[in-house]
């Protein structure tokens, strides 16, 4: 079954027909050409294709494009602000929180995504105080990242990236 | 991936019949377990009918103390509600151990529920499986086993459900409101999933066109002093080996109620009744909480292979029945 769809990404308006079995990562990748979301295992245990949709983190491998027909998506490549870095792309260069870079935009929306849920007083699994307010110790931000694997094992300065990111 | 038809819901009676009419039609919420299947090939609907927007999405206290979570709540969202992390801790952390930040974002209270097992072999449309393929045999039984059950299994299926959110539910006595063409129906959580018996393809006791619409908790003041634990193979982001959800009430040193329930030992979350039966009215000590935990797992018939979660359950319902009166400033290793 093919249907249109209009989805925003970035802040472009995209229209297009897709076949319903079309994954959101695909209709990006495949159909409009923007690349910075990754397709690692395409089976949502990687969050290489972590976007904010709606302003949500998500992996949008396992979301159907047709379900989000209307919805408002930000990639890695549409947090910048210009040639201004977001602070946490900032912090990810000058922590070095990369090796190869595939995971990167993922863990970036990831990242993004997760500080806006810490910012709301949402806990984590390793949250002593369940109603107390949130500290984003290293503990904390290793938790609520794991959902974004790195083949190149570069965690520790993920983790010093986003203590920056945190910060300001 | 057969082509198939999508249908966005303008109601929960429009959804329902949708689904009626079409044999081959499935609902869809989050996604994040239905779409995988679609590309693993373990299931083939020709029409999706997405409930993910209908209203079904509110967190509501009842007249009597209970709480009414909508079918469509992301399970993020419940994990953070105020009132469930105040009064129904232990539903919060068995939230918060399940999955990712981005998978919870998109994962709906009815789509955990009815999230279809991890058995590697199901999901492994090459091998045989009864639960995928009815009468093909079970590859499990004689193979990998680690995630497997000890408790409730059959000759022809050992999965387990890897809900962690409905070993919580299921610690709190919870509901399920189902509607279908005859109405709406409260289904109680310890009945929803099944022990595999010799229909292991059957999860629950839905039919086609049942729709979830709400999970109701009841009062239970005790809850507030509930957890949940899960063991697992790394420290984050793994399913539960073994996981336990508990609420304990102390009266002067002796256990008033008990709520105990087990994930990742059966085909359903595990009510572990005959536990609770041994502590009701003993004294909470170390020693009280080992014999009832080794009264509730005298019934496993563990799996060459993954013999080791029996200890490994026995030692962890210990430890959180030890955590949970520690909170009381008692079970320790002298009393
Ligand atoms: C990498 C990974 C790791 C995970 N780790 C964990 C974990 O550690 N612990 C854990 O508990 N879970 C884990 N999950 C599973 C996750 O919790 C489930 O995929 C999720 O809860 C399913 O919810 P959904 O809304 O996306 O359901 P969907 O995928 O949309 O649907 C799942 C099933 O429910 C049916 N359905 C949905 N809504 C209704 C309704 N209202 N009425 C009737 N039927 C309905 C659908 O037809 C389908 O059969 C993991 C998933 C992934 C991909
Ligand atoms: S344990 Fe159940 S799900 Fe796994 S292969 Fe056997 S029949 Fe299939
Ligand atoms: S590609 Fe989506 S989680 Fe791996
Ligand atoms: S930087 Fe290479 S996978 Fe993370």
């Amino acid at each position: 079954m093919e249907v249109p769809i209009t989805i925003r990404v970035d802040g472009a308006e995209r229209s297009m027909t897709i076949d319903t079995r079309t994954t959101l990562l695909d209709a990006m990748r495949d159909r409009l050409s923007i690349m910075s979301p990754k397709k690692g295992c395409d089976h949502g245990q990687c969050g290489s294709c972590t976007v904010l949709l709606d302003g949500r983190r998500v992996v949008s491998c396992l979301a159907l494009a047709v379900a989000h027909d209307g919805a408002e998506i930000t990639t890695a490549a549409g947090l910048a602000d210009g040639a201004e870095l977001h602070p946490v792309q900032q912090a990810f260069v000058d922590r070095d929180g990369f090796q190869c870079g595939y995971c990167t935009p993922g863990q970036i929306c990831s990242a993004v995504g997760m500080l806006e849920e810490a910012k709301a007083g949402h806990p984590s699994h390793v949250t002593d105080d369940l109603t107390g307010p949130i500290d984003l110790d290293d503990a904390e931000l290793r938790e609520r990242m794991s959902g974004n694997l790195c083949r190149c094992g570069a965690y520790v300065n993920i983790v010093a990236a986003l203590r920056e990111g945190t910060a300001s | 991936m057969i082509p198939f038809d999508y249908r966005r819901a303008q109601d929960p009676a429009d959804a329902v019949t949708a689904v009626a009419e079409r044999p081959g039609a499935a609902f869809l919420a989050g996604g994040t377990n239905l779409v995988d299947h679609l590309k693993l090939g373990v299931t083939a609907p020709d029409l999706l009918v997405d409930v993910s927007r209908l209203p079904l999405d509110g967190v509501e206290s009842l007249p009597g103390g209970g709480l009414r979570i909508g079918a469509a709540v992301r399970n993020s969202d419940l994990a953070a509600h105020p009132v469930v992390r105040e009064r129904y801790p232990m539903l919060s952390r068995a939230l918060l151990s399940g999955a990712s930040g981005q998978l919870r974002n998109a994962a709906t209270t009815a789509g955990n529920l009815l999230q279809r097992t991890r058995c590697v072999y199901f999901q492994d449309v090459t091998t045989p499986c009864n639960k995928r393929d009815p009468g093909s045999g079970c590859s499990a039984i004689g193979g990998y086993t680690r995630y497997h059950a000890i408790l409730g299994a059959s000759e022809h299926c050992i999965a387990v459900h890897p809900s962690d959110m409905a070993v919580a539910m299921r610690a709190l006595d919870a509901d399920v409101i189902v509607l279908s063409q005859d109405g709406e129906r409260r289904v109680p959580l310890a009945d929803l999933h099944r022990l595999p018996g010799d229909a292991p393809h059957r999860d629950t006791v839905l039919d086609h066109a049942d729709l979830i619409t709400a999970v109701e908790l009841p009062a239970l003041p005790m809850a507030r002093r509930s957890t949940y634990r899960k063991v697992r193979d790394r420290a984050s982001y793994a399913f539960a080996l073994v996981s336990v959800a508990a609420a304990l009430e102390l009266d002067d040193g002796m256990v008033g109620d008990v709520r105990l329930a087990l994930g990742g030992v059966a085909h359903k979350p595990w009510r572990a009744s005959t536990a609770e039966e041994h502590l009701r009215g003993a004294p909470a000590t170390v020693e009280t909480f080992r014999r009832a935990a080794d009264a509730e797992l005298a019934a496993a018939q563990p799996q060459p292979g993954n013999e080791f979660k029996v200890r490994m359950a026995r030692n962890t319902i210990v430890a959180v029945l030890r955590e949970l009166a520690g909170a009381h400033g008692m079970g320790g290793e002298h009393r």
